[in-house]
Formats: C-alpha cells, structure tokens, sequence
C-alpha cells in the first residue's frame, strides 16, 4: 500500500520530496559544477588549480596564442560551412523523403541514419583512408583558408546532415497538407509554395537542426582528428594536444569563449524562433 | 441549360489501390447556381470537387469549366478557389496576409490587392480583426478566413469542402444563412461537398445525390424530398418508411401491389415496375387515429405503439404492424398538456393518403 500523502502535498507533487531535491542537486553539481569551475578558472591569476586572483590576462594571452587562436577560427569557419551546407542538405533529403515515393526509399532511409550510427572511430578511419588514397589529404594543404579545411568541412557535413534530415522530417509529420493545397489553389507556384508556406513552417526545425549541426561541428574530435592534415588544425584537437602536456589557463579562456559562443548562437536561435513557435491549426 | 460553367462529363477515378472513387460522373452545373454534392462518407464526393479544382486529376472523362477543357490546367492557373475542409488557414501570416495571399503571388499591384482584400474582409465581417494571426482566432472566424481568401481572387467557381463539419451547431446554422447570402451578392457558382442533407436541402438549389462514387439522382431540394428516385435517395435524403411490395399489375398511372403489413393496395408511379419494388412514404406524411379512419382512398392498417420518442416540437412515434413490419411517424405535439397524446401500447390506426406513398423501383 503507497505511502499516505502529508496535508498540502498534491499526489504529484514530487517536488517535495526530500530524496529527491537531493538527486537533483547532484545531478545539477555533476553537470555543471565542471563547468562552472573551468569558466572560474579562466579567470585565475595562477597556473595552478589554486585561487590566486581574478584578470583578464589568460584571455589576453590565448588571443595572442598563434596556435590557439589559429585553431578557434578553423574551427568557426568550418562549423558555419557545415552548418550551411548541412542544414541545405538536410532539409531537401527530408523534402525528398517525406514528399515523393521511389524505388529503394526505405534502405534509403537506412542508410541517411548510418553516419548517426556508426561509431565515430570507425567514420573516422574510413575518411582517413579515403582522403590519403585519393590524394585529397595532400592536396588542399596549400590551398588559401578557409579552401584548406575542405576536407574537415566535408566530413562534418556528412555526418551532421542526417541530423537535421532527422529533424526537419519529424517536422514535416505535423504539417497539413492542404495548406500546401491552399497555396497552389490560390494561384501560388510549385517554388513560391516551397517558399511561402513550406519554408516557414520548417523555420523552427531548420533552426534547430541548423543548431544540432553547427554544435556537433565546433565539438567534433574524432572524425575531425583523422581527417585534419597537420596544418589544419581545430579547437577541439588543438586542445588535446596541449592537455597532454599541462592544462594552461589559456586553454580555460579559449573553452569559455566557446562556450559563450555557443550559448550566444542558442539564444539568438530561439529569439528567431518565437514568433513561429505559436502555430497549431 | 444555356451554357453551364462547370461541367463534367463522364468522369471516373480510379485510385492507385484500384478503388473507383468516382464511376462515371456527369454532372453540368449552371451559372449562379449553389451546387450541392451530397452522400455518405467515402461516396467520392470530395474526390469529385478535388478534380474540379485540379488537385487531382481524373482516370478518365473531361472537365470543362467556363467551356474550357481543363486536363493540362494545374490548379494555381484554374478559375476556381476551395475553402477547404480544415480551412487550411497559413498559420504564420496575419489575416490580411491570409487574404491576400492569392493576389501577391499573381502579381495583382500593391494597392489593388489591399483594396480587394479590404472589400473581402467587410464581406466575411472580419475587418477589425486584420491584424491577427489564425491561433488567436475561433475556427468560426477561421473559416471566413478561408473564405475571404478564395473569394478575393474572383473565381468563377467557388469549391466548398465540408465547410460547415468543423463548427459548433449555432454556428453552422448562422454560416448556413451567410453562405446563401455571400453567394447571392456575389453571384459566383458555389459547388459545396457535405455529408449532412440539411445543409445540403437548406443552401443549395440543386443537389446531387452520390452514393460508391456514382450519383444516384440530381434535382432540387423538393424534388429530392418528394420524388427521390431510387431506395439509397429515399432513405439518405430525410427519414422514411421503406416497405417491400409485390407489384401485381399496373393499370396507368396506378400499380397494383401487395405491400408487407399493409395488404393490398394502390399507389400511384409514372414508371413500368418489374414485380418488385419498394413503397417510400414519409413518416410526417402518416396519421394516427384512436378511431378508424373515413375516406375511401385512404389506405389504413391497425397498429399498436411500440415507441415514444419526445423531441419537444415533434414527437417520433414507432407503431408495430401486420408481418412484423413497422411504421415511424412524426407527430406534431400542437398542445402543451399531453406530450404527444400517445402512449406505448396503445392500439389504434395508422392512415395515408396514397399520394402521399411513392413506388421506387431501384
């Protein structure tokens, strides 16, 4: 027999349970007491894991870093090309999927949800190999930035497209028909049909897709680690090579204008998003 | 008909599963006229106003509207406009956005576009609301949405699908009395898809009847009523009494039959019958009587109550008769002390004048 419920408590209130304020408190800890302390960390005045005093000076110090700041705009421009690209992608293989029968469209759809799949390792050999035999590894070194990246910016919108197809196709579920119907009805071309009432309707998911891509991108290690030449360089493994030697508060700097940049981008993503969210017919 | 505005000519469709939505469908529907397609769900009425409006196309037979031959015309170039069954209302854009949607996107100038959807929004009464956005809106504006937006484009036909299905019943009864009104001052053709037969008896000045994708009769809303021409029209369009009969011989205008609790009677056909057919008489059309009816004509059978169904207006009175049959009749309750003034049970007589009665041969 359950447990009788204490005046002022509602059956679902299980917010007051005193086991579980705990539990959450440990989960919250968990996820962003690391968090919280690299950003505090940047701040330091001392290379150690002591307090010393607050400045600005890491900041000042990774800006100047060649290396650091070489491997942060790498990382940004080819997270903004794949974002595009993948989110282009993603979007028409949805449209595809969603809106025209062919022949082969189940393994179709099989096969656009391996790169989710797959282990990373495994993708990223694969473009190892795939790059070194066809010569591709080789012969972007010297082309001017950001053409050099091609390579990275390729893998990336090849294994974060399908996540936006995911997306948008799970959007496009929800949407009436007939409003595409109306459209043509009323006069409105195939194209302005795509533009007007499809587009618009798919904005929160292109949004957040777009979103999914371009964080999977900027965080990528593995697949990024065996398709990078060694002039092309990215924050994340840029990171990891200096951590096996000492972590310097530099790199602390550098993580927290990451993270900031990210927070920044989710924010104004769901700002866009607003006024779109309300429709329901 | 002098020239009809629409008109089909022998039009199937077959979808791809090998369903025959629509069976040979020949229909010409007039200018200015409020066209009804009316029958039960999934008779290939929705298919049928779909094909006029373009989108989807028949297996087979023509569509011609204004006399043009429509095959190669895709919808966005056609001179019809639907409001559709979910009023398909854009949900990002503004009301006015909605209404003039369908002249931007034919490139009608700027200042023209917003004095016509102006106009259109007086006509539907939604010009204080211009600046709204479908969510903030009842799905009874929402329509008028759906229908300022076709009708600001000027068709030449106006499709209405299901128009009224998704509205509450005080609702549907005022946009019943618009929709015959808009359609008055207009004066465009509305061609209006429902399963209901009194929306369809109500608005429309001609109906056709579709049952399994084929239509069984088209006439006016009377004629429809009084004169349906096949068992499925007869019991579709109203309530009714269908007795099987046995036809003996005819003599003119009058057949001789023997009809199931009824005995031998005469009722009148313009028809030859076979040696079966069917006696349709309306339940308002039959009387009760505690004593035995006079007239020579009248055809009359003793029957006992079974049920007493009170409406309020009217009551519904099921009177069990001879072979198991069984008669409803409507009663109009003129008093207010004693219900309907029947009781279940009660025996008594059950009378018809037989011009009332219609033999149905199909």
């Amino acid at each position: 027999m359950a447990a009788r419920l204490k005046p002022g408590q509602g059956p679902l209130d299980y917010g007051s349970r005193l086991w579980l304020k705990i539990l959450f408190a440990v989960v919250l800890l968990f996820l962003y007491a690391p968090i919280a302390s690299l950003i505090a960390f940047s701040f330091n005045v001392d290379k150690t894991g002591v307090w010393h005093g607050f400045t600005f000076q890491n900041y000042i110090k990774a800006w100047h870093n060649d290396a650091i700041f070489n491997a942060l705009s790498n990382s940004l421009a080819i997270a903004f090309c794949s974002t595009i690209f993948s989110t282009i992608l993603g979007a028409m293989t949805a449209l595809a999927l969603w809106r025209f029968k062919f022949p082969f469209k189940t393994p179709f759809e099989g096969f656009l949800a391996l790169p989710i799949v797959v282990p990373e390792i495994c993708m990223g050999v694969a473009l190892a190999l795939f790059y070194s035999k066809t010569g591709m590894m080789t012969a972007v070194r010297d082309w001017i930035w950001p053409l050099n990246l091609i390579n990275i910016i390729i893998a990336h919108i090849a294994f974060s497209f399908p996540f936006v197809a995911v997306v948008v196709r799970s959007r496009l579920v929800g949407f009436n028909r007939q409003l595409e119907e109306a459209s043509k009805d009323l006069g409105a071309s195939e194209w302005q049909t795509f533009t007007n009432v499809i587009v618009p309707f798919l904005m929160p998911s292109l949004i957040a897709g777009g979103l999914l891509a371009f964080t999977l991108s900027l965080d990528d290690f593995v697949i990024t680690f065996f398709s990078s030449g060694p002039n092309s360089v990215t924050f994340p493994v840029k990171i990891y090579s200096m951590v096996k030697t000492t972590i310097t508060p530099q790199i602390n700097a550098a993580s927290t204008v990451l993270i900031v940049i990210t927070l920044l981008a989710t924010f104004i993503a769901m700002k866009i998003q607003a006024p779109v969210k309300t429709e329901k017919s | 008909m002098t020239d009809p505005i629409v008109s089909i000519r022998n039009v199937s469709k077959r979808f791809s599963g090998g369903v025959m939505a629509v069976d040979n469908v020949s229909i010409d529907i007039a200018q200015n006229e409020f066209f009804a397609l009316l029958g039960p769900s999934g008779c290939g009425k929705t298919t049928l106003l779909r094909m006029i409006s373009g989108l989807d196309s028949p297996t087979q037979g023509q569509i011609m509207i204004g006399g043009e031959d429509m095959a190669l015309t895709p919808p966005n170039l056609r001179p019809t406009n639907m409001v559709f069954q979910s009023y398909a209302v854009f949900p990002h854009m503004t009301v006015m956005d909605n209404v003039s949607y369908g002249l931007r996107v034919t490139g009608v100038a700027a200042d023209e576009a917003k004095r016509r959807t102006i106009e259109a929004l007086e006509m539907v009464k939604l010009e204080h609301l211009a600046e709204r956005k479908p969510d903030q809106m009842s799905g009874g504006q929402r329509q008028r949405v759906a229908l300022a937006r076709a009708l600001v484009k000027r068709p030449k036909v106006l499709l209405l699908d299901e128009p009224l299905s998704a509205l509450d019943a005080k609702l549907r009864d005022g946009m019943r009395l618009e929709l015959t009104r808009l359609q008055e001052t207009v004066g465009i053709t509305f061609i209006i898809v429902t399963h209901d037969q009194d929306e369809a008896l109500s608005m429309a000045t001609r109906i056709a009847v579709m049952d399994k994708g084929a239509v069984q009769q088209i006439a006016t809303p009377a004629e429809l009523y009084e004169q349906p021409r096949t068992r499925f029209v007869a019991d579709f369009i109203g309530k009714v009494n269908l007795i099987d009969a046995a036809v003996l011989g005819q003599n003119g205008k009058t057949a001789n039959c023997v009809a199931a609790g009824l005995g031998k009677i005469e009722v009148g056909t313009d028809k030859t019958c076979g040696d079966k057919a069917t006696i349709a008489i309306r339940p308002e059309k039959l009387k009760l009587s505690t004593a035995e009816p006079k007239g020579a004509s009248l055809i009359k059978t003793k029957a006992t109550i079974r049920d007493v169904a009170y409406y309020g207006d009217t009551s519904h009175v099921v009177a069990d008769i001879a072979d198991g049959q069984h008669l409803d009749i409507n009663v109009q309750n003129n008093s207010r002390v004693g219900g309907s003034g029947f009781d279940r049970g009660q025996k008594l007589w059950v009378s018809f004048d037989p011009q009332d009665a219609l033999l149905l041969t199909e």
